[in-house]
């Protein structure tokens, strides 16, 4: 009946437009599940996109919940702009939570103005160790970073589970799993006092500010995207593929350990083994959600930020399942890739035939008829 | 001849989102003729022959075939009324056998016909194009591969067949064996519909032709009555002025390469071997050969996309750089012009301005510290833009909207503003324009004039007769050493670009035991 035919060049209405098209999308996907779940939808909507905007409290809930995703976001996205996949943020996230916050307990009782810089760096250098991984073994083995990245999310989790349970378990804490919480200064400063909102929220606005210097104004953010466009015409502009995924990995396992480090030491306070619960993955989200741009991401990250506040509201009142939200996340993706088509195809009716050949061959035949 | 034209096309128009392709088209194609359908770059040549074989439609406009209205809605259809393409890129997979890439080609029903593996020895042997069934495509020459499409085409009984710049990945010996079994097709009455933009060969082969040029009909003649000059100038409708090479005594040595091997990195591609050539201050070394005979290779080898094993094997000025990368040999004074535009020279989705910071980025200030300075970018790209005459909306446009030859210009002139020591180019006028083409040489000889190297890869042998001081002949992997142009014929250089092939070719024949005995 319709079909697609590739545009000649990239849509730039439709690349903006996207990202509100699969919001729209989704949220009639959502009118569709509640309805057939028998809650009434246009409450259930308004709990989730709209009520969560009306109240201070949860105001400030978004910046703590769209911190770590814009950070995350941020970092994954220089690395997919130059084909690099790391899938695996949530494990960078949980150990930057162990290096940093490991600062913290081993100088417990003390504290001192360095100390929070101090467990942020270790927070950052354990990201990109873990980063590292991956990256190596692409760079030397060329195994998919997609698969080990992911892999090495389990194995963090389970590394935090084995050292709240051991070494750092609170030593008057009832033997429950768990470190002890952190000293005052160890703690990340409030944005807005008698919140939970904090000072990480900055720091991520000034990464998607970084990220968009280095991107649009840097030699070797411009290495990146040509790498991701075109391997060939990097290696004929003579970049090195090897420094570029190098450095996209330790960007993106920085910027994801220093949000794993801001949770721990910030809404959390503490290391407990129930710490990584998917922002790692939801970023990856964000990211494609903000089409790899920073100041997107930053959008994007509130929007999904509403999201999780929105969905617990409506868990609460109308008693719907706790998948809700993860259900409008992936739905939302789902959307967003769908109608991401549309960027470089446009859709026609079947009837008008447009240099589609169909046979013989996918090759190129001819030159173009353009001159 | 022509007593009832087999194809005959009237007022065919095709237009694509603001181009006309074709406007108002007629002519008719009779009985046992080889007619060719000439045209620059661009004229249109394509898009008719894709109609005529069901691939695109027209808008309007009406075709006949043997006396009955024709509209194939797809190439099946058009192959089952008798119509048959040869493309110029073949659509073939390496990986198969012959057999299995001609079964693959022909409906279910043309496959069931008989037992097919008979028929292609059969009909490879009756027109004189040796194919053995048995063989991998990988393994074979692009003038082998062009007789597995042909055989294919000549299975179907075709009543007229469609070859389109059928000897531009030719040797000029393969061309003359083409040119015998086109004629004897044409004998036994098949139609050749013949599309070049080669002159020479048109006026030896066909009969008839139809001139195209900006999708219109500029009218027909008997090539054998024209000249090649005639023809030239009814093509791209004004007089044609050559370039004139007139270069300095050579200099110093400028670029040498040594005993260059070099592995390729495709299943398929082809090894380097012992590659040696030394090229002079104002000198252009031209690099003939055949599609696929290590070009790629040299190119990457020459880029610095792979390093050589040792730093002596490639010298610029005296010193060794066969261990630097692309970045260091282009500060060092070499600039590249790579054969594939889009995602080879050129990222297709960036912007001219952005493009220019590929290759020019140190050269030309456009980028200090680290820091990408758009301003200078910018104005490099304008210049680029206006010295070679680039139709583009601006430098803004990204470079998959230019067309083909106009991003060629740009690539061109992006390497060539930098004011190289050493300039290495693959096909740099392919697809190109007569006058651009021309202006493109001017700027070569231009640089070599004024004390540059200058490396030419290309098939194109006019092209290198035109502008080359001396030429050499690459061949499965291995390269000639060059001789001074005047001192060459194309029947020369041709031994050359097939010799090694064919010795090649001998040693399979031997190992190939289904390999059919029987020889043009």
């Amino acid at each position: 009946m319709f079909k697609l035919v590739p545009r000649k060049e990239p849509n730039r209405a439709m690349l903006y437009a996207t990202p509100f098209l699969a919001v729209a999308l989704t949220i009639l996907a959502g009118f569709v599940l509640f309805t057939l779940l028998g809650k009434a939808p246009l409450h259930a909507m308004y709990l989730i996109f709209l009520k969560p905007l009306t109240d201070f409290n949860s105001l400030a809930e978004m910046l703590v919940k769209a911190t770590p995703l814009i950070l995350i976001a941020v970092g994954l996205s220089i690395g997919f702009r130059a084909g690099v996949w790391n899938i695996g943020a949530e494990g960078q996230f949980t150990i930057g939570a162990i290096t940093g916050g490991s600062v913290a307990l081993a100088a417990y009782p003390d504290g001192g103005p360095l100390l929070l810089p101090m467990m942020a760096i270790a927070g950052a250098l354990g990201g990109m160790a873990w980063a590292a991984i991956p990256a190596f073994l692409r760079t030397k083995f060329n195994a998919s970073e997609i698969l080990v990245s992911l892999m090495l999310v389990y194995v963090a989790t389970l590394l935090l589970s084995l050292l709240v349970h051991g070494p750092l378990r609170d030593p008057e804490g009832f033997n429950f799993p768990e470190s002890r919480l952190f000293q005052e200064d160890a703690h990340v400063p409030n944005l807005i006092t008698d919140t939970r909102a904090h000072i990480g929220f900055l720091v991520a606005l000034a990464a998607a500010a970084a990220a968009y210097v280095y991107l649009e104004r840097m030699i070797l953010g411009f290495q990146v995207k040509v790498l991701g466009q075109a391997p060939r015409a990097a290696r004929f502009a003579g970049y090195s593929e090897k420094t570029i995924v190098w450095t996209c990995f330790m960007i993106s396992g920085a910027l994801a350990g220093v949000a794993g480090l801001f949770e721990a030491a910030g809404p959390v306070g503490q290391l407990v083994p129930s710490l990584p619960v998917g922002y790692g993955f939801t970023a990856i989200i964000v990211a494609f959600l903000g089409r790899l741009h920073p100041v997107g991401i930053v959008f994007a990250g509130l929007l999904m930020a509403l999201t999780y506040i929105g969905g617990e509201t409506a868990q609460i009142e109308m008693s719907l399942p706790s998948a809700t939200t993860s259900v409008f996340q992936g739905l939302l993706l789902f959307f967003l890739l769908a109608t991401d088509v549309l960027v470089n195809f446009r859709v026609v009716r079947a009837g008008e035939r447009l240099a589609a050949p169909a046979k013989p061959a996918p090759a190129p035949l001819t030159p173009k008829p353009a001159e | 001849m022509s007593e009832s034209p087999i194809l005959k096309l009237e007022n065919v128009t095709k237009t694509f989102p603001g181009v006309i392709a074709n406007e108002n088209v007629s002519f008719t194609v009779g009985r046992g003729e080889i007619h060719a359908l000439l045209g620059e770059n661009g004229a249109g040549k394509s898009t008719l022959v894709k109609m005529i074989y069901g691939i695109q439609k027209p808008d309007s406009g009406e075709m006949t075939l043997m006396g009955e209205p024709f509209s194939p809605s797809k190439p099946s259809e058009a192959r089952a009324k008798g119509v048959g393409m040869v493309f110029q890129h073949f659509c073939l997979f390496e990986a198969l056998t012959v057999y299995e890439n001609i079964s693959l080609g022909l409906s279910a029903a043309e496959a069931k016909n008989g037992d097919l593996r008979k028929r292609i020895v059969e009909v490879s042997t009756a027109y004189g194009l040796k194919v053995a069934p048995s063989q991998l495509v990988g393994t074979l020459s692009v003038g082998e591969r062009q007789r597995i499409e042909i055989v294919r085409c000549l299975l179907s009984e075709p009543k007229l067949l469609i070859m389109d710049e059928p000897t531009s990945v030719l040797t000029p010996q393969e061309v003359s064996v083409l040119f015998q079994t086109l004629r004897r097709l044409a004998a036994e009455g098949c139609s050749i519909l013949y599309i070049s933009h080669k002159l020479d060969e048109i006026r030896a082969l066909c009969s008839k032709a139809t001139v195209l040029r900006g999708g219109k009909l500029v009218g027909s003649c008997d090539p054998r009555q024209e000249t090649a000059k005639s023809l030239a100038e009814m093509m791209i409708g004004a007089t044609l002025n050559k370039p004139v090479r007139e270069l300095p005594e050579p200099g110093e040595i400028r670029l040498k390469v040594q005993d260059l091997s070099l592995d390729s990195e495709e299943q398929f591609g082809v090894d380097l071997e012992n590659v040696s050539m030394v090229v002079r201050a104002g000198e252009i070394l031209g690099v003939a050969g055949v599609a696929g005979n290590g070009q790629t290779e040299l190119m990457e080898a020459l880029i610095g996309e792979r390093p050589c094993r040792f730093a002596r094997q490639i010298q610029l000025d005296g010193a060794d750089i066969g261990l630097a990368g692309p970045r260091e040999r282009r500060a060092a004074g070499m600039c590249f012009a790579p054969e594939e535009r889009l995602g080879h020279a050129a990222v297709p989705g960036m912007a001219l301005w952005e493009n220019t910071l590929l290759s020019a980025g140190k050269t030309n200030d456009l980028a200090r510290g680290g820091l990408i300075s758009p301003g200078n970018a910018n104005r490099f790209a304008s210049q680029v833009v206006a010295d070679l005459k680039v139709k583009t909306a601006s430098v803004k446009s990204a470079a998959r909207s230019l067309s083909g030859g106009n991003l060629q210009k740009f690539i061109m002139g992006r390497e060539i503003m930098q004011a190289p020591k050493v300039l290495v180019a693959s096909q740099p006028t392919w697809g190109v324009d007569a006058g651009a083409a021309a202006a493109i040489h001017k700027i070569l000889l231009d640089l070599a004039g004024a004390g540059a190297a200058v490396v030419i890869i290309s098939q194109d042998l006019d092209e290198l007769f035109t502008i080359s001081t001396r030429i050499s002949v690459i061949a499965g992997g291995y390269l000639f050493p060059s001789q001074p142009t005047e001192e060459l014929t194309v029947e020369k250089l041709g031994v050359a670009m097939g010799g090694r092939a064919k010795e090649v070719e001998a040693t399979r024949a031997a190992d190939a035991a289904a390999a059919e005995p029987a020889h043009v």
